[in-house]
Order: structure tokens, then C-alpha cells, then sequence
């Protein structure tokens, strides 16, 4: 069952390979729509069987490769489901999104069917060979989208993300091999790895260790100051490819954290703590502030998405302060993280696909150029206006759900930490509001750049079909919230045990 | 000493015998147009070594000849993977040596030189050793000038000059073991060397493993690398960047795990040293390498690095034999599949000249993109695989600044290899100056089942990884 819908978008696009590009755009289409749609489906119907309090489900164990200790083993629980379904969502939104206009559809659609394999088996994955190699292979396949479909200096944007993604992807592995030969006996399995402990009371080789994953993963999700890739990546990749970088591939940062570093490194986790605490508040304050200084509609979410992000690892790094917070506060913060994983990909990938609005009416992200589009292009303001009130936690909204649970959570043990991270809130308030203010209200003005429309047109119907869904699930998530927590709270409760340890 | 004289031992090595001689007898009566059927020959020659060899995995490991040659686990699988990939060069060259003059002659060279590394791994003394130097090398200068171009002429000479160089000083470094140790077989070796002069050792040491680092084309005997990878055809270029390879560094594995294990010389730091420099220097050359083929040739001298790290953890780790031989394995197809796109697309010589061939050749363009994401090693390639046991076994073995060494490099590897890939994936093709013209459809065959290997033995990992876990003789 797992594997089938792990494995669903590559057969069929090992099928669609055959059939030759001359078929026509709408056979590529329609077929990827209708892959992932079905694909979406069986997730569905994974979440209504998933018994919460059972812990793994669906798992597979099979042998791999024995002799160097690596297995087949997948399962889903709490932690991961969220994620694997956000992710089934977000892919179809692509495929609907990409409806028009996308070139060389055939090829893009056989990478964007490969991308969702990879990253739902990232996401299911209880192997730490297995995830590395889903790890490396999303970096390959997002290399494919930004330098083939692009635009502005899409090879160099494309080249720095794959070499900083993968040096930080190398330290993992190496960060993997130490867990590997420090278990007895030698295993890459994560649930045997997570009961062993191997690391426990080995101080400066665990703490290596952790240092070696937590550089692969802060690469990956990204935290200051290893976010350097992320605003050019996202600047000139594609709507669909910013959508799916943003809105999966970081998530696989902030996942590896609550699958691997915190569970299999619990001791040292909590003597770091304090460290990974303060990175997230910085890198909460200071994806908000350069945002804010941004003129790149594009840049600006993709540095608030280093701000929101920053939440998580907040989230993340107070839960492994013992000292003064008892455990159901812990528990919180960590599903606080994870419905923040799942908010995040939600909202950013709205707002990325929105800001392929931008470039394809006029070919520029510059929000000095626009404004006064609310006039033109109701439907895009309105959904834009929101998906922004959206991302900076508006009650109501599923940001709000996940930044509540964070600060409750992360209150008692990191204080001052908490409270500074408050103010990123605000920030972000602040540049929202300005941002819409700017570009849909006031006089109208369009750019005059040379093969842009010159009328500014509303959103288009494959748009709308493929952005309202996210913002919808996100509403639904920020007053319903009960149908995502029953999932998240029994595996954060399992794991502020194991890493109580 | 009972002399154990057993030839059916030897059927491997005595089928590329056969096959040489055979091939030449019958190349010599046959017209130009007919020599094809020298090939079946070798051919024939090849697989009955590779039946041969899977019998002989399932034997118990044995000596032959007074001791001084070792049919164990590492022997068996350098068969394999030597006899494996003279098949598939078989299968590149066809093109380009179809009904040539000398083409009965190129698959004797061939076969001589494939026989002489499987020498080069199964020796257990070090006169054997540089007897199966010789036979590995010979023929090897005379594939390097087969074009009889200038610049082939080039390759083959100072392929030659670099060759005798070393050949000369691995001669001495047993001359002076034999002058300290009283013997040059590598049992005595172990037993007799830890209490002689350490200097005299080391220098010894250093003498052979200087030979053997030419065969590998490791730093700092690497200086004829690029130029025969440039100055050769290609089929060839792809010979000795490979075959040797498995040759040189399973030898050198024998040689420090079975004649220096207790000897008081840091060899493992030496070895790691030479890793260093190998991968270092490599990937340095390699980044603004215009030319193709010059790229393969310091991409191998970096891979060659990665290879000796399981070298250098020999004696430390359970782990280095299977780790080095799986990444022989794994690096052979690899390197054999880019060599088979650039011997299908002769006309493409830079990297420019790939601009389009996703469009052009889309399977070509995916074998390209498996076997150079390969050689990064990027999952689930057998690259990949080997190397995760290779720097696991390293770390295992107390040198994990080593892999932490040959982590960065993987990553600076990875720069030149997407300076190839890009402009074949992204760009439209020349319509003015066509480069991507292909050569035929061996080379293309060759092509698509080094890929297919290549991704195969990383899935398949499991059942193949075991297999290079068996015990070194004695």
C-alpha cells in the first residue's frame, strides 16, 4: 500500500516516457493530473485508515542491501503522514497549475512525477540510507527544474543550490555512517537505531555526529546562516518548481530533525539545545527583516520562508530543554513544528504559484513596478490578500494554529527566546500588509516590458483550481484543527519520550 | 612447499591466453572484411573466463604455482570485473575497428592486457608482480599508439617513458626487499621484514607502490593519464583508464595487508596522503577542462583516490575488501558507460559540442546523466553504494578526516561534471555545426548496458556486496 503510493507517479512515468512528445501537450497533462490526483486519493485513504494512537502503520520491512546494513523499511505515523499528504496535494496543484503555458511539457511533467516519488518516499522512508538516498535525489531532480525551466540566471541558481544542498547532504552522510558504525549491531535502521541509543554518553563523537546531520539538515531547510542558496533558487526557478522547493524540499530539513536528530541523538540534542534555540530565533528575526527590505516579490517570500522555518527549529530546539517546561508543554511545541511544516507548504506554495501570476502577465517580480492591481485582477488580489493574512498567522488560518502551539510550547523553557521570536510576527505582519498595500491598491500601473500582455488579466481558471485548495485546506486547518492534531499529537507525545531519554 | 600445479585453477587467465593466440593465428588467414570472426573469439574467450570464474567463487580459495599466485576472493572478482569490461571495450571498439587492418591485432593486445592485471591481483610474490606489471603494461603502450596519429604517437610514448620509469623503480623497491626481507614472496616478507633496517623498508615500500600507482594513474604518477585519454581512440582511452585500475589497486591492497601488516611504517598515513593528493589534484585539473575526454581522464585520477582509501584502512577495517571491490565494480561500468557516449559521438570532442543532445539522443542523454551523477555518487548508483561502504569502512578504520577529505572533494567533483551535463540537457542542439553524429550502434549498445549495469548493481547492491566479503589468502 505505502510503496504503491511511493511508487505510483514513477511507474506511471516510466509509461508516459514511452509514449512519444508528439502525442501533444493535453495527453501529458491530463495524464499527470490524473496520476496525481489518483495518487492524492490513496493518501487520502491511508489518513482515513491510520489508527492515531497505533504508532507506525503500513510499515514494510524488506532486506535491501544486507551486508552493509541497509533495508527497505517504510511506515507512516503521525509525524510523517501530514507531511506525505501536503505533499500529495501540493504536487497535483502543480499539475493543475501547469495546465498552460509550461514548455517542453513532457519532460517537466516526467521530473515533476519523479520529484513526488522522491520526496514522498523521503517522507515515509525508516532507513537512514533509504532517506539519503531520496535526500540527494530531490536536490538532482529540483537541479533539472530550475536550470531547465528557469528563467534569469537559472544555471548559476541552479548550480549554487545543488553544490550547497550537497555538501550539506554529504555532511548528513557522514553524520549517518558515525550512528551507523556507533550502533551494535551495525544498522541504518531508524527505529532499531531510535531504541538503541548508540550515542548515548559518547560526548564529543555524538556530538560531531549531531553537528555533522544538523549541517545537512540546516542546509535543507534552511536556517541562517546556510540560507544563502535559497533566494536565487527560488528567484528564478519556475512557479511550480519554487512551489514544490518551497512547500516540500525544505520541509525535509525540518522533518530530519524530528525523525532523525532529536529521536536517534537524545542526549545530545539536549546538551545543543540552547544552540539550535538560538539559531531559530535568528533566523526567525532576520528572515523577516531582509523581507522586509526586498523589492523581488519572489525573494521576499523566499526570505520569509527562511522566517517561518525558523519557527520550527525554534519549536524544535525547545523541546530538548528539560529545565523548566514539564512534557505536555514539549509535546505542544513539537506539534506546533509539524502542523507548521504543513502550513507552511500550504501557504508558500499559494503564494509562489501566485507569484507566477507576476511573471507570466509581465515578466518581472518587481513590486515597485505594479500597483493598483485590485482593479484589473480582483480574484488575484483577494486570494493573494489572503494567503498573506494567511502567512503571518491570522487567526483563523492554519499559521496561526502552528505559531500558538510553538510559542505556548516553547514559552517555559526558551523565554527570552520565544519573546524575541514573537516580534518576527509582527514583522512579518508589517510587510504583508505593505506589500499588498503597494501592488493592489492605488493608481493602476503595469509594467511595460517587451513580450508582456498589456492588459493585466485575472487569475485563470487552471490558476484559481490549482491555488484555492491550498488556501481552502488552510482554513479549514486554522478553524478544524482537530482532524490534524488527533494525528500529530501522539507521535510528538512518543517522541518528547524518547527524547526524555 | 608442495607445488600446486592445478591448471583447471587457471581457466580464466587461461582462456585469454588461448584467445590471444587463437585470435592471432586465425586474424592472420582471414581477409580484412571476415576478422569479425576473431571476435567471436575473444569474445568466446571472455565469457568462458566469466563461467569459469563464477565456479570458482563457489570453490575454496587455493595457491597455484609454489605459492606465488592466489585464487581467493579478491582474484576471483577482479576476473570478473577485468573479464566483464574487456567485453564490454570489445563492444565500444567495434566501430571504430571494424575490418581495420589491425584489428585482429587490437583484440590480442586487449586480451594480454586484461590477463596481465588479473596477474597483478592474484600475485603473492613480488617478482610475479612485476612479471604481471609488464604483461599489463605492454600491451598497453602499443593500444596507446594504434591510431598511428600524432598525437596517438605522443600518448604512446610517453605513456611508454613513464612506464619504463616506473617499471624500473618497482624493480628496485623489490631488489631492496629481497636485499632486507630475504625474500620476495609475501608471506616470508611479513614474517621477516618488521625486524630489518625501517628505512631500507620504506624505500623498498615506496619503490612498488611507486609502479603500482602508475598502473592506477594515481598522484604522483599520474602524468600520462590525460594525454593517452586524449591522444588514443577512444576504445582504448577507455581501456587503460579502467582496466589497469582494478589491476593496480587490488594489488596494492594484497601487498599491504599481506606483506606489511607489522611492519612499524605508517603506511596507512602514506596511503591516505596519496588519496589526498589523488582526489585533490584530480578534481582541481578537471574543473576547466574544455575537452571531454581530458575531463574523464582527471575524473579518474580522482576517483582513483576514493579507491585507495579502502587501501589505506586495509588491515584496520573487516570492512575495506568488500568496500574496494565493489567500488572497482561499481567504477568500472560507470567509467566504461561515459567512455561509451564519447566513442558513440566522436565528433564531440568539448563540452560545447553536447549542447542539445537530450533532444538529439535521449537515450545517449540519460546514460550520460546516470554514469556522470555516478561518478559523483549520487544514490542509488553502484558509486553511490560504493562509496558509502568506502567511507564507512575509512571511518570504521580511525581515518575520518580522510572521509571528511574526499566528502569535500565529492562535492567539488560534482561542479565539472554538471559543466557537461547542462549543456546537454538545456541547450538546443547546433544546427550548423552537427557534432552529435553517431558512430554506430556497438558503441551505442555498449552505451545503454554500462547504464543499465550501473544502476542495476547500485539497486542490487545486496546480492552482490556479500560476495567481495570472503578472506584474502594466506
Amino acid at each position: 500500500m505505502l510503496s504503491l503510493i511511493v511508487f505510483l507517479p514513477l511507474a506511471a512515468a516510466a509509461v508516459l516516457a514511452a509514449v512519444p512528445a508528439s502525442a501533444g501537450r493535453r495527453v501529458f497533462v491530463w495524464s499527470w493530473i490524473g496520476i496525481t490526483a489518483a495518487d492524492f486519493a490513496l493518501v487520502v485513504a491511508a489518513w482515513i485508515g491510520y489508527e492515531a494512537r497505533a504508532g507506525l502503520a503500513y510499515e514494510e520491512n524488506l532486506r535491501w542491501i544486507p551486508s552493509a546494513g541497509v533495508g527497505y523499511h517504510v511506515g507512516l505515523d503521525g509525524l510523517s503522514l501530514p507531511l506525505v499528504a501536503m505533499t500529495a496535494l501540493l504536487f497535483l496543484a502543480c499539475a493543475v497549475h501547469s495546465l498552460r503555458h509550461t514548455q517542453r511539457i513532457k519532460s517537466f511533467a516526467l521530473l515533476f512525477l519523479f520529484l513526488q516519488t522522491v520526496s514522498m518516499g523521503l517522507f515515509t522512508a525508516l532507513d537512514l540510507i533509504l532517506f539519503f538516498a531520496y535526500f540527494d535525489l530531490s536536490i538532482v531532480g529540483m537541479y533539472f527544474v530550475i536550470a531547465g525551466w528557469g528563467h534569469g540566471n537559472a544555471r548559476e541558481s541552479a548550480l549554487k543550490f545543488f553544490l550547497y544542498t550537497f555538501i550539506g547532504s554529504l555532511a548528513l552522510l557522514l553524520g549517518f555512517i558515525g550512528l551507523y558504525l556507533a550502533a551494535e549491531p551495525h544498522t541504518f535502521d531508524l527505529v532499531a537505531l531510535a531504541r538503541a541509543n548508540p550515542l548515548a554518553g559518547r560526548g564529543v563523537f555524538g556530538g560531531l555526529v549531531l553537528l555533522a546531520i544538523s549541517i545537512g539538515l540546516a542546509v535543507k531547510t534552511p536556517t541562517v546562516p546556510l540560507h544563502t542558496w535559497l533566494p536565487p533558487a527560488h528567484t528564478d526557478a519556475p512557479a511550480a518548481g519554487s512551489a514544490i522547493l518551497a512547500g516540500v524540499l525544505l520541509k525535509m530539513g525540518t522533518y530530519g530533525f524530528v525523525r532523525i536528530a532529536m529521536p536517534l541523538l537524545p542526549g545530545t540534542w539536549r546538551h545543543y539545545a540552547a544552540v539550535v534555540v538560538i539559531i531559530g530565533v535568528v533566523s526567525v528575526l532576520y528572515g523577516a527583516l531582509v523581507a522586509l527590505a526586498q523589492e523581488n516579490f519572489k525573494r521576499m517570500v523566499a526570505y520569509t520562508s527562511v522566517n517561518h522555518m525558523g519557527y520550527i527549529v525554534l519549536a524544535v530546539g525547545a523541546a530538548g530543554i528539560l529545565a523548566g517546561s514539564d512534557g505536555q508543554a514539549r509535546s505542544l511545541a513539537v506539534t506546533g513544528a509539524v502542523t507548521q511544516m504543513v502550513s507552511h507548504g500550504l501557504l508558500t506554495a499559494a503564494l509562489f504559484l501566485l507569484a507566477g501570476v507576476f511573471y507570466d502577465r509581465s515578466r518581472t517580480y518587481d513590486m515597485g513596478a505594479y500597483s493598483g492591481l485590485a482593479a484589473p485582477a480582483p480574484v488575484f488580489a483577494g486570494v493573494t490578500a489572503l494567503v498573506a493574512f494567511a502567512s503571518f498567522g491570522l487567526p483563523g488560518f492554519s499559521g496561526f494554529i502552528a505559531e500558538f502551539q510553538i510559542f505556548t510550547g516553547s514559552l517555559a523553557s526558551a523565554t527570552v527566546a520565544t519573546a524575541l521570536a514573537l516580534l518576527g510576527i509582527l514583522i512579518t505582519a508589517g510587510l504583508f500588509l505593505r506589500v499588498v498595500h503597494r501592488i493592489f491598491l492605488g493608481e493602476l500601473r503595469v509594467p511595460d516590458s517587451p513580450g508582456a500582455a498589456r492588459e493585466f488579466t485575472d487569475l485563470r481558471a487552471s490558476e484559481t483550481t490549482a491555488i484555492l485548495p491550498l488556501l481552502a485546506l488552510a482554513v479549514v486547518i486554522g478553524v478544524l484543527p482537530r482532524f490534524l492534531l488527533d494525528v500529530i499529537e501522539p507521535a510528538s507525545t512518543t517522541l518528547i519520550g524518547l527524547v526524555s531519554r | 612447499m608442495t607445488m600446486n600445479e592445478n591448471p583447471a585453477a587457471l581457466i580464466p587467465e587461461l582462456a585469454l591466453v588461448a584467445g590471444a593466440v587463437l585470435g592471432l593465428l586465425l586474424g592472420s588467414w582471414l581477409p580484412r572484411h571476415r576478422q569479425w570472426l576473431v571476435r567471436i573469439v575473444v569474445a568466446t574467450a571472455c565469457v568462458v573466463g566469466l563461467a569459469a570464474t563464477s565456479i570458482a567463487m563457489r570453490a575454496a580459495p587455493e595457491t597455484v604455482f609454489g605459492d606465488s599466485f592466489a585464487v581467493d576472493t579478491a582474484t576471483n572478482a577482479a576476473r570478473f570485473i577485468v573479464l566483464a569490461a574487456t567485453l564490454l571495450t570489445l563492444c565500444l571498439s567495434i566501430d571504430t575497428v571494424d575490418s581495420h587492418h589491425r584489428e585482429t591485432e587490437f583484440y590480442a593486445l586487449v586480451q594480454l592486457g586484461a590477463l596481465g592485471t588479473i596477474m597483478l591481483v592474484g600475485a603473492l610474490d613480488l617478482l610475479l608482480l612485476v612479471a604481471a606489471y609488464l604483461l599489463a603494461s605492454l600491451p598497453l603502450y602499443a593500444l596507446a599508439g594504434f591510431g598511428k596519429d600524432a598525437p596517438g604517437t605522443e600518448a604512446a610514448l610517453k605513456y611508454y617513458l613513464m612506464g619504463v620509469l616506473f617499471g624500473v623503480l618497482m624493480l628496485a623497491g623489490t631488489t631492496v626487499l629481497y636485499g632486507t626481507g630475504g625474500a620476495t614472496d609475501y608471506a616470508t616478507l611479513a614474517r621477516t621484514l618488521p625486524d630489518t633496517s625501517r628505512a631500507a623498508v620504506a624505500i623498498g615500500v615506496l619503490a612498488v607502490l611507486a609502479g603500482l600507482l602508475f598502473k592506477i594513474g594515481g598522484v604522483p604518477a599520474h602524468f600520462w593519464v590525460p594525454d593517452v585519454t586524449d591522444g588514443a581512440t577512444t576504445p582504448v582511452a577507455a581501456f587503460v583508464t579502467t582496466v589497469p585500475k582494478i589491476g593496480g589497486l587490488a594489488a596494492a591492497y594484497r601487498l599491504v595487508v599481506e606483506a606489511l601488516p607489522a611492519v612499524s611504517l605508517d603506511w596507512p598515513l602514506l596511503i591516505a596522503i596519496l588519496a589526498t593528493a589523488s582526489m585533490t589534484l584530480g578534481n582541481l585539473a578537471a574543473f576547466f577542462q574544455e575537452n571531454v575526454r581530458r575531463l574523464l581522464a582527471y575524473s579518474t585520477i580522482s576517483q582513483v583516490g576514493y579507491v585507495l582509501m579502502a587501501v589505506a584502512v586495509a588491515t584496520r577495517s573487516g570492512l575495506a575488501l568488500p568496500a574496494l571491490l565493489f567500488y572497482l565494480a561499481a567504477y568500472t561500468v560507470t567509467n566504461l558507460g561515459a567512455f561509451a557516449v564519447v566513442a558513440e559521438l566522436p565528433d564531440a570532442r568539448r563540452l560545447a559540442d553536447y549542447r542539445g543532445l537530450a533532444r538529439r539522443h535521449p537515450g545517449l542523454a540519460a546514460v550520460l546523466v546516470v554514469c556522470l551523477l555516478g561518478l559523483v555518487g549520487t544514490p542509488p548508483t553502484a558509486v553511490f553504494l560504493g562509496k558509502l561502504v568506502v567511507f564507512t569502512a575509512t571511518i570504521n578504520g580511525d581515518l575520518a578526516w580522510l572521509a571528511v577529505v574526499a566528502v569535500i572533494n565529492t562535492v567539488a567533483s560534482l561542479f565539472y561534471y554538471l559543466r557537461w551535463i547542462a549543456p546537454a540537457l538545456f541547450t538546443a542542439p547546433d544546427r550548423e555545426h552537427d557534432t552529435l553524429v553517431p558512430a554506430g550502434r556497438f558503441a551505442a549498445l555498449g552505451a545503454y548496458t554500462a547504464g543499465t549495469a550501473s544502476l542495476a548493481l547500485g539497486l542490487a547492491g545486496g546480492l552482490v556486496l556479500p560476495l567481495g566479503a570472503g578472506p584474502l589468502l594466506p
